[in-house]
C-alpha cells in the first residue's frame, strides 16, 4: 500500500550531479538498501497492527498473555502494536545512521 | 486547601512557567519563528511533538472513548501512534533534507506548481482551524469546570496565553514551552493512573495492573467485561465494529497522521537528517507513555463508575455526582421513579437512566476515585497544558501558511524578511482571535469535521508526499489529479453520510461496511492509483526536480533549512 516501485528511475537520471559524493550506482545500492530495510520494518508494523490487533484477533484471543489477563489480541491491538511501533523506529534510526556510515554519506559530527 | 486552591495554584503556576520560557525564547528571524532556527536537539523536539501532537482530545477524551468503546477504541491507540512509524520510515528524513519551512514548500517545488501550492496551503489552513476549535473549547471547559469562571472568559484566558507565546516566539517560543507542557502534561495523566491502579489492582504501574487481578482477586478486564454483559452494554473486549471498519479507520488514522501539517513541520526544527530519524523515536515513546496508559484508565474508570452508580439510590451519591450533573456532562433522569440510578445498556430490558459524557472520565476521575485534592488540580493544568500546545502548533501552521507559502512564496515574493515576520506575527494573532471565536461558539459537529480532517490528510498529503520521494517519474499532472481525486472522494463520501444524510447512515448502507471515519484510506488508495496512471501518460517531471528528488534521498550535504535558494 505504501510502497511505490523503487526501480523506475528514468535512464537519463546518470547525467544528475551526484548526491554526495556518490556514484549513480552506489546511490542505487544506498536507496535499495534503504527500501529493503525500511519494507521489512513495514512488514512488522503490520503484522503488529493489522495482523495481530485486528485481523487474527479473534483468533489470538483463545489464549491470554502469559502472567496476566488480557486476551492475547486485545493485548496487541491496545498494549502490544504500541510497543514495537517505538521499537521499530529505532531500529530504523539506528541501521540507517549504520548504513549512512557504509556508504561515506553520514552527516559530519559537530 | 481545597480543590480550588489548589487548582488555581498549580494552573497559575504553569501558566507562569510557560510566559517564563516563552520570554527566554523568543524569536528574532523568519528562520527561529518557522523551525525555530533548525537547531533543536532530537530529545527536546520529540517531547515538544508529543505535546503538540497530543491535543485535549488525546488528554481528556481518549482514556473516556475507550472506556465506552472498549476493543473499539484501540482504533485510537494504534492509528494515532502507527501513523509515526509511517513518519519515521518514509517522510521525515526525506523531509528534513529539502530543508525549507512547510508541507506546500515541498509540493509546490517538487511538483512546480503554484496551484499545487495553494491547495496545500488551503488544506493546510482547514484541517488546522478544525483542530484548533476543538482546543480551545476544550481550554474553556477545563477552565470553566474548575476554576469557576463562565466558559467565554476561560476561553479569553486561553487566547491571551497562547497569543503571547505563539506570537512572539514563533516556532521558538512554542517548542520550548511545549517541552515544559508536555512534563506538566504527562506528570498529571500518570499521577492519577498510577493512584488507580495501586487502589485498584495493588499495582503501581498502569499498564500492566489493568490485566491483573482486581484486589478481590478478580482478573479486572473479567470483571469489567461481566458487568457490560451483565448490564446489557457492548462487550468491552469484543467491541462492536466490524473487522474491516476496524481495518480502514485505523489505516485512515495511520496515514492522517503522518499527514498532518504541524507534525511534520516539527521535523524540520532538528539540525539533521539523523535527528530527524531519532527525533521521531523520541516523538514516539513520550505519546506511547500516554497511549499506554489511556486503555488502563479506560478499565479502571469505568468499572469504577459501574461499581459506584450502577443500581445505588441517587441520594447516597458523592458530592462528585451533583457537581458534575451541574455542568451538564452528566444527566440522571428518574423514569421509574425510584430513586435509584439505573445505568443500563441498549440490550437490557431496565431503560437507561444515567447519561454520561465521555470527557468526565478523565476529569472527574479523581474525584470519583476520591483521590487527594491537589490531583484534581494538576489534572486540570495537565488538560490545559495538552490543549494550549496543540493549538499554539496549529495556530503556527496556519500563521506559516499565511506569510510564507502565500506571501512571501506566491503573492508577494519580493517581501522583506521584516515584512514576513511582521505578517507571520499579524497572521498568528487573527488566527488566535478566529480561534477564540470557534471556541466560545463551538460548532455543533466537531467529531465530524475531525474525521474530514483526517480523511483529507490521509487522501491528500500523504500520498503526495510519498510519491514525491519514492517516485521520480511522478510529475505536477500525476500529483494534481490524484489530490483532486483523492480529496474529492473522501471529501464526498464523508459529506454525504456525515452532513446530508446523517439520520440514515448506518453499517449496512456504507461501502463494503466502511465507515466515513475509515474511508481516508480507500482515499488514498484512489490517490495513488490515479496520480500514478496519469503520470505515466504524461511528460516526465523536469531534470532539475529529477535531480532534487535524488538529493533528498541522501543525508549528506544536509543543507540548513532557508540556505537553500529558489
Amino acid at each position: 500500500m505504501s510502497e511505490t516501485s523503487p526501480n523506475n528511475e528514468p535512464s537519463h537520471s546518470q547525467a544528475h550531479p551526484p548526491a554526495g559524493s556518490l556514484s549513480s550506482d552506489q546511490r542505487a545500492a544506498y536507496w535499495s538498501r534503504n527500501i529493503r530495510l525500511l519494507v521489512s520494518l513495514l512488514l512488522i508494523w503490520s503484522v503488529a497492527s493489522f495482523g495481530c490487533g485486528i485481523l487474527l484477533r479473534d483468533w489470538l484471543d483463545q489464549w491470554v498473555m502469559p502472567g496476566s489477563s488480557f486476551p492475547v489480541g486485545f493485548w496487541f491491538a491496545q498494549q502490544g502494536s504500541i510497543i514495537i511501533f517505538v521499537v521499530l523506529v529505532f531500529i530504523y534510526a539506528r541501521r540507517m545512521n549504520g548504513l549512512d556510515r557504509e556508504f561515506g554519506v553520514a552527516e559530519d559530527e559537530d | 486547601m481545597d480543590v480550588q486552591s489548589w487548582t488555581f495554584v498549580l494552573v497559575g503556576l504553569s501558566f507562569a512557567l510557560y510566559i517564563g520560557v516563552a520570554i527566554w525564547s523568543r524569536a528574532g528571524s523568519t528562520k527561529e519563528f518557522y523551525v525555530a532556527g533548525g537547531g533543536v536537539p532530537p530529545l527536546a523536539n520529540g517531547m515538544a511533538t508529543a505535546a503538540d501532537w497530543m491535543s485535549a482530545a488525546s488528554f481528556i477524551s481518549m482514556a473516556g472513548i475507550i472506556s465506552f468503546a472498549g476493543y473499539d477504541g484501540s482504533v485510537y491507540l494504534m492509528g494515532w501512534t502507527g501513523g509515526y512509524v509511517l513518519l519515521a520510515l518514509l517522510l521525515a528524513p526525506y523531509l528534513r533534507k529539502f530543508g525549507k519551512f512547510t508541507i506546500p514548500d515541498f509540493v509546490g517545488d517538487r511538483y512546480e506548481s503554484n496551484t499545487a501550492r495553494i491547495v496545500a496551503v488551503l488544506c493546510a489552513i482547514f484541517v488546522s482551524f478544525t483542530y484548533v476549535a476543538g482546543q480551545m473549547a476544550g481550554v474553556g471547559i477545563v477552565l470553566s469546570r474548575f476554576l469557576e469562571v463562565d466558559q467565554t472568559t476561560g476561553v479569553l484566558i486561553g487566547m491571551g496565553i497562547v497569543f503571547f507565546y505563539a506570537v512572539l516566539g514563533g516556532m521558538k517560543g512554542i517548542t520550548y514551552t511545549q517541552v515544559a507542557q508536555y512534563c506538566v502534561l504527562i506528570f498529571a495523566y500518570l499521577v492519577p493512573a498510577i493512584f488507580l491502579s495501586i487502589l485498584m489492582s495493588d499495582n503501581p504501574i498502569p499498564m500492566l495492573g489493568f490485566g491483573g487481578s482486581g484486589v478481590d482477586g478478580v482478573p479486572l478486564l473479567q470483571k469489567l467485561e461481566g458487568l457490560h454483559k451483565d448490564l446489557g452494554f457492548d462487550s468491552y473486549l469484543d467491541g462492536s465494529k466490524s473487522t474491516i471498519d476496524v481495518f480502514m479507520i485505523t489505516a485512515s488514522l495511520m496515514a492522517g497522521t503522518a499527514g498532518l501539517p504541524h507534525v511534520i513541520v516539527r521535523f524540520y526544527t532538528v539540525p539533521k537528517v539523523r535527528d530527524a530519524r531519532k527525533s521521531v523515536g523520541w516523538a514516539l515513546v513520550f505519546i506511547a507513555i500516554l497511549y499506554l496508559t489511556a486503555p488502563a484508565i479506560a478499565v479502571f474508570a469505568r468499572t469504577n463508575l459501574l461499581d459506584t452508580v450502577s443500581n445505588q439510590p441517587y441520594n447516597e451519591m458523592p458530592e462528585w455526582f451533583t457537581k458534575w450533573e451541574s455542568t451538564g456532562l452528566l444527566a440522571w433522569e428518574d423514569q421509574n421513579g425510584d430513586g435509584i440510578i439505573q445505568y443500563t445498556g441498549l440490550s437490557s430490558s431496565i431503560p437507561n437512566e444515567l447519561e454520561v459524557n465521555r470527557d468526565i472520565m478523565v476529569l472527574a476521575n479523581p474525584e470519583i476515585a476520591a483521590l487527594p485534592d491537589w490531583v484534581i488540580g494538576l489534572v486540570a493544568a495537565g488538560a490545559l497544558a495538552a490543549a494550549l500546545s496543540t493549538a499554539a502548533g496549529l495556530l503556527l501552521v496556519v500563521s506559516t501558511a499565511i506569510s510564507h507559502d502565500l506571501l512571501k512564496r506566491a503573492v508577494m515574493p519580493d517581501i522583506s524578511e521584516k515584512g514576513e515576520l511582521r505578517a507571520a506575527r499579524i497572521a498568528a494573532g487573527v488566527a488566535v482571535v478566529i480561534a477564540g471565536w470557534f471556541g466560545i461558539n463551538p460548532p455543533g459537529y466537531v467529531a465530524e469535521t475531525v474525521a474530514l480532517a483526517f480523511g483529507l490528510a490521509a487522501s491528500s498529503f500523504f500520498p503526495a508526499l510519498l510519491l514525491g520521494i519514492f517516485s521520480k517519474r511522478m510529475n505536477r499532472s500525476g500529483a494534481i489529479a490524484g489530490m483532486v481525486c483523492g480529496i474529492g472522494f473522501t471529501a464526498g463520501y464523508i459529506i454525504y453520510w456525515q452532513f446530508l444524510n446523517r439520520e440514515i447512515s448506518a453499517a449496512d448502507r456504507w461501502w463494503f461496511g466502511i465507515s466515513p471515519q475509515g474511508i481516508g484510506a480507500l482515499g488514498m488508495v484512489v490517490n495513488l492509483v490515479v496520480a500514478t496512471v496519469v503520470s505515466r501518460f504524461t511528460a516526465p517531471p523536469s531534470v532539475g526536480v529529477q535531480a532534487m528528488v535524488e538529493d533528498i534521498r541522501v543525508p549528506k550535504g544536509s543543507i540548513p533549512a532557508h540556505e537553500i535558494e529558489v
